[in-house]
Order: C-alpha cells, then sequence, then structure tokens
C-alpha cells in the first residue's frame, strides 16, 4: 500500500503540463525498476524526485530523456514520445558524466552541442549565464569540478529546452558549487521551464523545488510540497527500551513510523524528536537505553514504506 | 589530402542539417590530434616500421610494397584505438548516453569515428609515400596514389564496423593491451609486415579469414603487387564483415541500453 497524495496542485492547470509519465512500468530482467509510476511535470515549477540510492530515480530520468522504453504506461514531453528526435529537441539534460572529452574546450563542447538543435541559444549568451566566459578557451580537462559541472548544464541549455532533467546535479560538489547550481536551477524555474531534479537530499529537494516525490524501490511513496514531505519524512531516530506497545507509540505526536526490534526495543522514526521524547518520558517511567539520532534518508523512508 | 573524408557526410538540404556532421567530425578529429597517445602512435608505428624494414631494401619492391600494407596498419591501429577505444570511454564515463540523449543525428558520430579514423589512415600514407620517395628511393604513380586512397576509405567501413563493436563489448580498463593482443598478431597473419608467401602454411590458410588480410590484399592491387581480379572477391568479402559487425554491434547497442538500470 502507498499512500500518494493527488499529484497536481490544486491551481495548476493542466495545459502547463510540458512532460507526464502515466502509470509506467519498466522492470529489468526480474527486478521492477519502477511500478505504475505517475508523474506530471509543470512549466515554472522544479519538481524533486528524492529517493535513496537504487529507488528508481536514474531510470525515470532515462525513460523522460527516450534512453528507455517503458514496459507499460505512457510517457510524453509536449504531446511526444521522448523517443521521437523531434521530442528530444525540447529536452536538456545533466547527467551522471563521470567526463566529457577532456581535450576539447568549453567553447568548443558548446557549439558542437549548439549543432544539434535547430533554435539553439547564443553561446555567449551561454557562456555568459554559466559564468564560464573566462575559461571558454580551457580544455574540459583543466576545470575545476564546479566549472565542469557547469559546463554539462550549459550543454543542458543549448537548445533553450522546455523540459530540463537533472540526474544529482550537485553530487561531489562543494558548498561554494552547490549553491550556484541552486542559484541555476531558480533561475530555469523563474524562465518557464519544466525542471525534474533527482536528488537524495531532503535539504535539496526542500530548498529547490515546489514539489517534491517521494520514491522508494521503483514506488512512489508520497508527493506533496516540501512542507508536507518534510511533515512526513522523519529528521529524527529515537531508540530505546519501554513497555509502551505499538499503538500508544503511533498515536504519540509526530511518530512516523515505528520499527519494533525486540518485544521491549524498539525504534521510533519521527519529524520532531523533543516532542516525541517528552510524551514517552511522561508515558513510561521505565523507559531505558535511550538513544537519539538523526535519520537517513534511507531509514526514513524504508520505514515509511513499512509503515505504511 | 584530407578532403575526401568529406564525401563521407550525407546530402542534407539545408546548412542546419549538415552543421551538427560538420561539426562533429571537426571535434572528433582534433580530439583526436590533440590525444597525442593515439596520433603519435597511430602515424608514428608504421613510419617508423617503415625506417626499419624499408630502407634497408631501397629501390626494391619492398620498399614500395610495404607503403601500402603499412597504410593498412595505420587504417587498421586508427578505427581500433580511436573508435573501439575512444566508445568505450564514452560509454563507461556516461559521455555515450549524454549524447543519445540530446538530438545529435545518430548517424553524425558514427560517421565523425569513420572519418577522422580515414583522415589519420590517409596521413599515414602520405607520410609514407613521402618517406617511400625521399628514403626508400620507389615512386608512387598518380593512380596507384589515388587506387590506395580508395581502398583507405572503403576500408574505413568495416574497421569502423569492429571498432564499434570492440567499444560497446570492450571494458576501457582493459582496452588498449586488448587491443594490441588481437591486432599486432591479426597485422602480421595478413602480410603487413611480410608478404604472406613469406608466412607458414598454417598461417596462409588462416589468412582469409582476416579482415585485415583482405584490406591489405585491395592495397597491395592498387600497387601491383596482387591480382587485380581478385578485387571484387575481397570487395565482397569485406561488404559481408561490414554488415556482419554492424548488426552484431546494433544488437549489442540494444542489449545495453536494455540493461542498462
Amino acid at each position: 500500500m502507498t499512500l500518494a497524495l493527488p499529484l497536481a496542485a490544486a491551481d495548476a492547470r493542466p495545459e502547463d503540463t510540458i512532460a507526464s509519465l502515466h502509470e509506467v512500468t519498466r522492470c529489468f530482467g526480474a527486478r521492477t525498476a519502477l511500478k505504475q509510476f505517475s508523474l506530471a511535470l509543470r512549466a515554472g515549477e522544479v519538481t524533486a524526485l528524492l529517493g535513496p540510492n537504487g529507488a528508481g530515480k536514474t531510470t525515470v530520468i532515462r525513460l523522460l530523456l527516450g534512453l528507455l522504453a517503458p514496459d507499460a504506461g505512457r510517457i510524453q514531453v509536449l504531446g511526444r514520445d521522448p523517443r521521437q528526435s523531434r521530442a528530444r529537441t525540447a529536452i536538456g539534460a545533466m547527467l551522471q558524466v563521470a567526463q566529457a572529452p577532456n581535450l576539447l574546450t568549453v567553447r568548443e563542447h558548446i557549439e558542437l552541442f549548439r549543432s544539434y538543435y535547430p533554435e539553439p541559444l547564443p553561446t555567449a549568451d551561454l557562456l555568459d549565464r554559466t559564468g564560464l566566459t573566462p575559461v571558454q578557451h580551457q580544455r574540459f580537462g583543466t576545470l575545476s569540478g564546479g566549472q565542469k559541472q557547469r559546463m554539462l548544464f550549459a550543454l543542458a541549455m543549448c537548445g533553450n529546452p522546455h523540459l530540463v532533467c537533472l540526474d544529482e546535479p550537485t553530487v561531489g560538489l562543494d558548498i561554494h558549487a552547490r549553491r550556484q547550481v541552486w542559484h541555476d536551477i531558480r533561475a530555469l524555474a523563474a524562465a518557464g521551464k519544466a525542471v525534474l531534479l533527482t536528488t537524495h537530499y531532503l535539504e535539496e529537494a526542500d530548498a529547490l523545488a515546489q514539489h517534491i516525490v517521494l520514491i522508494q524501490q521503483g514506488r512512489l511513496i508520497r508527493a506533496g510540497t516540501p512542507g508536507a514531505i518534510k511533515q512526513a519524512v522523519a529528521a529524527g531516530r529515537i531508540r530505546c527500551r519501554t513497555k509502551l506497545p505499538d499503538e500508544v507509540l503511533r498515536a504519540c505526536v509526530a511518530v512516523v513510523a515505528i520499527e519494533r526490534r525486540s518485544p521491549q526495543e524498539v525504534v521510533i522514526f519521527t519529524h520532531d524528536p523533543p516532542a516525541v521524547l517528552r510524551a514517552l518520558l511522561a508515558l513510561d517511567a521505565t523507559l531505558s537505553e535511550l538513544e537519539v539520532s538523526a535519520a537517513s534518508l534511507e531509514d526514513a523512508v524504508l520505514a515509511m514504506s513499512a509503515a505504511a | 589530402m584530407i578532403e575526401p573524408v568529406q564525401a563521407a557526410k550525407p546530402l542534407a538540404i539545408s546548412g542546419h542539417r549538415l552543421r551538427p556532421y560538420a561539426l562533429e567530425i571537426a571535434y572528433e578529429f582534433i580530439r583526436l590530434a590533440r590525444t597525442r597517445a593515439y596520433s603519435l602512435s597511430v602515424i608514428g608505428f608504421p613510419l617508423m616500421f617503415y625506417l626499419l624494414f624499408a630502407t634497408g631494401h631501397r629501390h626494391t619492391p619492398i620498399a614500395k610494397y610495404l607503403i601500402a600494407s603499412y597504410s593498412c596498419l595505420g587504417l587498421g591501429s586508427a578505427c581500433l584505438f580511436g573508435i573501439g577505444l575512444g566508445i568505450a570511454f564514452e560509454r563507461a564515463q556516461g559521455w555515450l548516453e549524454l549524447k543519445w540523449a540530446s538530438p545529435m543525428p545518430r548517424l553524425a558520430y558514427l560517421l565523425a569515428k569513420m572519418a577522422s579514423s580515414a583522415a589519420f589512415a590517409l596521413i599515414v600514407m602520405i607520410a609514407l609515400i613521402g618517406l617511400g620517395y625521399s628514403l626508400g628511393g620507389v615512386n608512387v604513380s598518380p593512380g596507384q596514389m589515388a587506387g590506395l586512397a580508395g581502398v583507405l576509405l572503403l576500408g574505413s567501413i568495416p574497421f569502423t564496423a569492429l571498432g564499434l563493436l570492440i567499444g560497446l563489448i570492450m571494458p576501457p580498463t582493459a582496452g588498449p593491451s586488448l587491443i594490441n593482443l588481437i591486432y599486432l598478431p591479426l597485422s602480421f597473419a595478413s602480410g603487413f609486415f611480410m608478404p604472406i608467401a613469406m608466412l607458414p602454411r598454417w598461417l596462409q590458410a588462416i589468412a582469409p579469414a582476416l579482415p585485415t588480410y583482405q584490406l591489405a590484399q585491395l592495397a597491395l592491387a592498387a600497387f601491383g603487387f596482387a591480382p587485380r581480379a581478385g578485387a571484387l572477391v575481397h570487395g565482397l568479402v569485406l561488404a559481408g564483415f561490414s554488415v556482419l559487425m554492424f548488426a552484431a554491434a546494433w544488437i549489442t547497442f540494444v542489449a545495453v541500453q536494455a540493461r542498462t538500470q
């Protein structure tokens, strides 16, 4: 059982939808990477696909880019199947590229990618917008990590796309470079693009997206505004020995999920650890072996899908 | 003399349609030329072998034979290292995927690799003819030159196909040594270093099965060292080999795409 909120925000008009997945299923051999997954991406909106590694985030991106065919369901980008090359001219992508050819310069890379699109943005604009003008004649291999990521970002922008797919764009970046990429992503949405971003940081999704989709083992666990998702995703993890039964624990305010380790030992996931602690201590005087820690996204999402 | 490469471009209606092909070819050539390990070895090895083995046989047919056969050596290594290794790396680094997600014309990618390899083979050929003239004391007539250039251009098709297949199945880390391991015996057994008649019988029996042998026979026919009559058969064998390799590469590509998670 999954608990899905309605995908469309109340004020969104269907004509703004740039791309959509409808009940898409995709398997790799015996493994189901994506199961009856639906998603709508709207102009001017950043959607974050949030989930632990291997949840199916990259599969969603690859389906939207036409690199994969779905086993079942329908995918549309501006009314077209993304496997048609016409559809691709409307999409920009930033994938997890370990390396672009090192020996071509920034400008050469951009010129080449521009030639693929019928109406590319001017090279000077792209360089200017990404702050790469000073290093335009430098070879890719000599750039810093942040500059490399920005060049890949410039390549995604070459065709002035309607839909931009960013697969973990800030992985491996320092804080400064990460802020830069965040700034660029906000600018994309402001320019009216539909942006899909994958990440395994709740903080990043919260900072950027108007809409967060939580995904785990190929299934949509929950979707909604950052506020709603933050309430649903447990930030804290409390472990203790208590006599309190499951029902009482679940009824506590701010408890997202519980996990029984043994008849006495329990792990509680919560988005408000102090509130839960106060309730626990008030209810059970014999409470012992108390341990409070931050929950990883993996733990939190796993607990949620188990509880749902 | 790199002009003939341009012929590989397909006819298209507008300038916009042609531009990605032209740029893809140009930048692939530039990239390879800047890759010193590639450009130095693809051009350097045939020239070095020529200096070692041909200059002792000045004014003899050997000095001319080796111009044709080492040009083939150049084409083979240009394709196997440039295309095979190139694709293996681009695949492993996710670069191929990014290009595939863009509206890049699919054919442009392969044509660029093919045209660049052919260009390197022609550079090797011209340098060998120069060495042959200056140090080997042998002349290549314009007709023979055109014939050899034609063989190299057409020969770039089957070896592009082979390079593509290798690039799709080979892990990039194993790359260079694995290619050398296959390619060096192949070029020896195909008469690149000495006429096939001088090789052991069993090797002579195997040779016709090798695409490098078929290529060498065509190149030697252009110089009059092999009968012209056989050219059609060698050409057909190479055409069949190309179809086989492209088909295998396509099947591999589709399978890899479906498997990549």
